[in-house]
This record gives structure tokens, sequence and C-alpha cells, in this order.
């Protein structure tokens, strides 16, 4: 398991507001019972862990198609954190 | 009961620093919006803001209106209400010799209170590493001060202190005011609303909220992409009615009807339930029907959510009536200016009320499907209005809402 994906396993796990032992790659963020709200505490701790900017403006993103799975959100911090570390290497 | 007349308005604004130029630019659909200016102090080692546009008052220059000697206890959020208040005052033709001075108010909201005080503050001790604090830090600071300062200045000494409910502060303030003018506790009022939080650690917190639009704010729109922050002041002076006429003073409107409610739902989402039963406490404070109400100033932030919810809210309140209704969102022209929002709107509304005229919300750029009412898009318009509404809905789900009506 890849860091980005341990840290936003366990970000999510702390957010979700249904009683589920774990959370899987799989499943849906709406299922994990995840609000606008949540959305926005998430990506602001997401942003934290792996100090990268997430664009995201809760009038013009939905959480529930952009980052419809925990694996979208997985593969979105991927990309942002591929791209900041390219850039300083 | 009294009746309660509206006897002075002043304002502070992104639009100019006086009503007759707020007004005239309302009127002709200008913005207020524009570049964060250098006097927010942005430290140069530090990332810049993200947020470019804010509606800031411009040009105000505080040694036009106070000593020298005075601004060291005069944060701007204070300088924006006393200003307001000494046109408000001076529209009035009121001095506040004795008696007067014991029987009349001054309630004053605001959302932070001096909120540039308290920035550098925190700046000079935990950036600067500095060991004093400047000396009138605290009583600048003070969410009141606002309010002290203008019963200094002015001499009011009657019942007096600051409401703060967020972006309903001011709304509920002049309601508040309003009460005890109409129950006979004060003959007269000066209530309003300030605000000047647009500074650099501010703005980092509202970026946090993810709600901000990047260049315009364009309320009931589709593509609208969120609000954009305003400050500024705005009071009035209300009067009983024997105690107007007794001066010979000119009524500029009759202010009918207050309502407020709390959602005791969400922290920051907006609830239609909540704000439709403010509307309908506004209108029954006043005695009014639905079919009375020709404008409405909407709280219209501009936010995918709020306005949604308050269209939702006004078909709540106004049944078939809402859609013969004309519906701006001012915050278009002047940002949302949070604890003084409600005093700057309710400004607009009673001048909508007085001149006949509804302004307009502009960068509207077509039809959003969940909102459809008439949004008065881009252009003021000329129309009888007997009467009007002007909405507050804060974070924290309270909601408040003014009735004003000619005075005949």
């Amino acid at each position: 398991m890849t860091d980005v994906t341990s840290g936003v396993l366990e970000i999510i796990t702390k957010k979700k507001r249904v009683d589920k032992p774990t959370v899987e790659l799989s499943d849906r963020l709406e299922d994990l019972g995840l609000e606008s709200l949540d959305a926005v505490e998430m990506i602001f701790d997401l942003e934290e862990k792996f100090d990268i900017e997430i664009p995201y403006n809760a009038n013009t993103n939905n959480p529930r198609t952009e980052f419809d799975t925990v694996a979208a959100v997985v593969k979105a911090v991927q990309a942002i954190v591929d791209k900041k570390e390219s850039k300083a290497s | 009961m009294h009746r309660v007349v509206i006897t002075g308005l002043g304002a502070v604004t992104p639009l100019g620093h006086t009503v007759a130029e707020y007004w005239s630019n309302l009127k002709q659909g200008k913005s207020g919006l524009g570049p964060i200016s250098s006097a927010v102090v942005q430290p140069d080692d530090l990332q810049p803001l993200t947020q470019k546009v804010v509606a800031e008052v411009k040009e105000f220059d505080p040694l036009k209106h106070f000593e020298e000697r005075d601004l060291p206890t005069l944060d701007r959020v204070s300088q924006f209400a006393v200003v307001a208040a000494r046109e408000a005052i001076a529209q009035a033709g009121i001095t506040f010799d004795m008696p007067l001075s014991l029987r009349t108010a001054c309630i004053i909201g605001t959302g932070v209170g001096g909120q540039t005080t308290h920035d550098d503050c925190m700046r000079r001790i935990y950036y600067e590493r500095k060991t004093r604090a400047y000396p009138f830090t605290i009583p600048k600071l003070m969410v009141n001060a606002p309010a002290s300062q203008i019963t200094m200045i002015c001499g009011l000494r009657g019942p007096a202190f600051a409401i703060a409910s967020a972006c309903a502060s001011a709304t509920h303030a002049i309601g508040v005011a309003f009460h005890m003018v109409r129950s006979g506790m004060v003959d007269c009022a000066v209530t309003g609303g300030t605000e000047a939080c647009i500074t650099f650690a501010t703005v980092r917190g509202w970026e946090g909220m993810r709600v901000m639009a990047p260049d315009a704010c364009r309320p009931f729109s589709i593509d609208r992409k969120g609000l954009i922050l305003g400050e500024g002041g705005a009071c009035l002076v209300l009067e009983t009615l024997e105690h107007a006429k007794a001066r010979g003073a000119s009524m500029i409107a009759e202010i009918a009807g207050f309502g407020m409610t709390a959602d005791a739902g969400d922290l920051t989402a907006p609830d239609e339930g909540g704000m439709s039963r403010a509307m309908e406490g506004a209108l029954k404070d006043g005695g009014l029907k639905p079919q009375d109400i020709q404008y409405v100033n909407a709280h219209g932030t501009g936010t995918a959510a709020n306005d949604t919810t308050e269209t939702k809210a006004l078909h709540l309140a106004f049944g078939n009536r809402a859609k013969k209704l004309a519906v701006s969102s001012t915050k278009s022209m002047i940002g949302h200016a949070l604890g003084a929002a409600g005093a700057l709107e309710f400004v607009a509304a009673v001048m909508a009320v007085h001149d006949d005229i509804a302004p307009p919300t502009i960068g509207y750029l077509g039809r959003d499907p969940s909102c459809d009412l008439d949004y008065v898009p881009n252009e003021a318009r000329t129309m009888p209005i007997t009467a009007a509404i002007s909405n507050s809905f804060a974070f924290g789900g309270l909601n408040a809402v003014l009735a004003v009506k000619k005075f005949s």
C-alpha cells in the first residue's frame, strides 16, 4: 500500500459517519455518510498531511461526482503529490 | 405601541461613503468589487492569498473624519460606524440634548468587531515576537466598540450594546432597536451595523471554507461560484412617529415588522424552513400580507446553497405571490459585508421603497433551474414599491428579516 493510499484511508476512516469496521477503496463517499462539510474537512486534512493544494470550491465542485469513491480520492491526491515531486526534483 | 419612522440614513460602502453616492451607484448597477488593496498587510514571506477579489471601502481616509489623536482607539470597524451614524443624525436634523439623550438607544451589529486590531496584535505577538501589545488593543477590538464609540461621539445615553449574529448581526440590531422604539422604552434609536475584517488571516479563514468566488458574485445566476467578502457600515435614525412629528422631521419610510428564527439544524447549511418562518414573522409583526410586498432585498450571497434555499423559502413564505416579487441581491455590487450586510442592505431596501426603484442583481448570466424567481437581472427597475423586506441569514442558522413600508 502506498503512503497516499494509507493516508487517505486513515483520514476517511476518521471522517466516516456510518458503522463500518474497515474502509475499502471501492467504498463510495456517499455510502460512508460523508456530507459536503465533511468533504471540506477531509480536503483540509489531505492538504495538511501531504503538504499539497487541492483546488476545490464548494459551490462548483461536487464531491459526490468528482470524488465518488475512496479510490478516486487516492487517485486525485496521488496525481497532485506526483506533480509536486516532479517539480521539486 | 408606537409607529416607528426612519428619519436619517448613513452609509460607508464599497460604492461610496454617503447614502447618496451608494444609492446612485446601486441604481446604476455599478460594481464595488476589486483587487485586495495594499492596505491589507500581506507578509511577503508568506504564501500569497489565493483569493484576489474583495469589495473594500475604497479611499477611506480616517483623517477626513477624525482627529489624529483619536485614531489609536478607533478601529476601522468603529470608524465606519461613527461616520455612518453622523450622516444619519445629520440627515435627521436631530441633536441629542438632554433629556432626549437619555431616551435614545444605540444598538449596533457586527460579526467580529475590531478584526484589524486583533490581526495586528496577533501578528505583533506571535510573528514579530514583540513583547508588548499596543495599549488600546482590547477596547479597540471589543465587539461593542462601534456601539460605544457612537454613544461617546454622538452623546447617546440610553440603552446601548452590540449584537453579534454573524451575517445577520445588523438586521438583528435594527430589529431590536425598532422593537425598543415601538414599545416606548425609548423615543429614538441610532442603529445599524458595521464590519471591517478584510485582513490577511481572515481572508485565509474564508479560503478554508471554500465558498468564495474567484472573480464575481453572481447571486441566483447559473454559473455562480460563491460569495465575495465585503465591508462597510450603515446606520439609521429611528423615532416614534409622535417624536418625529413634534419636531417637524421628514419621514423617509416606516419600519413595519421584524421576524427572527433559528434553524436548530446545521452550522453552515441554510434551511428554507427557518428562513421562511423569519419572513412570515416579519410580515405578521407588521400586519402585512404577502400581497403587500413588492420588493425583496435578498440575502443572496451567490453561493450554490444559499440562493437555491432562499428561493425555496420565498416560495414557502409568499406562495403564489412569490413569482410576482422583484427579488434582488445587492451583494452582487457590494459583496458580503457580513455583520454590516443587513444594514447596508436595509438602507437599499428603504431607498427602494422611498424612490420606487428596485436595485438590480448584477453579473446575472442566466436562469438556474433551481432559482426561478424574478431577480431584477443586471438593470434597476422603476416600479411601484409600497413595502419591502430585507433578508439576512447567518452561519449558525440564525435568520432575521425586516419589513419596511412607505410612510403615509
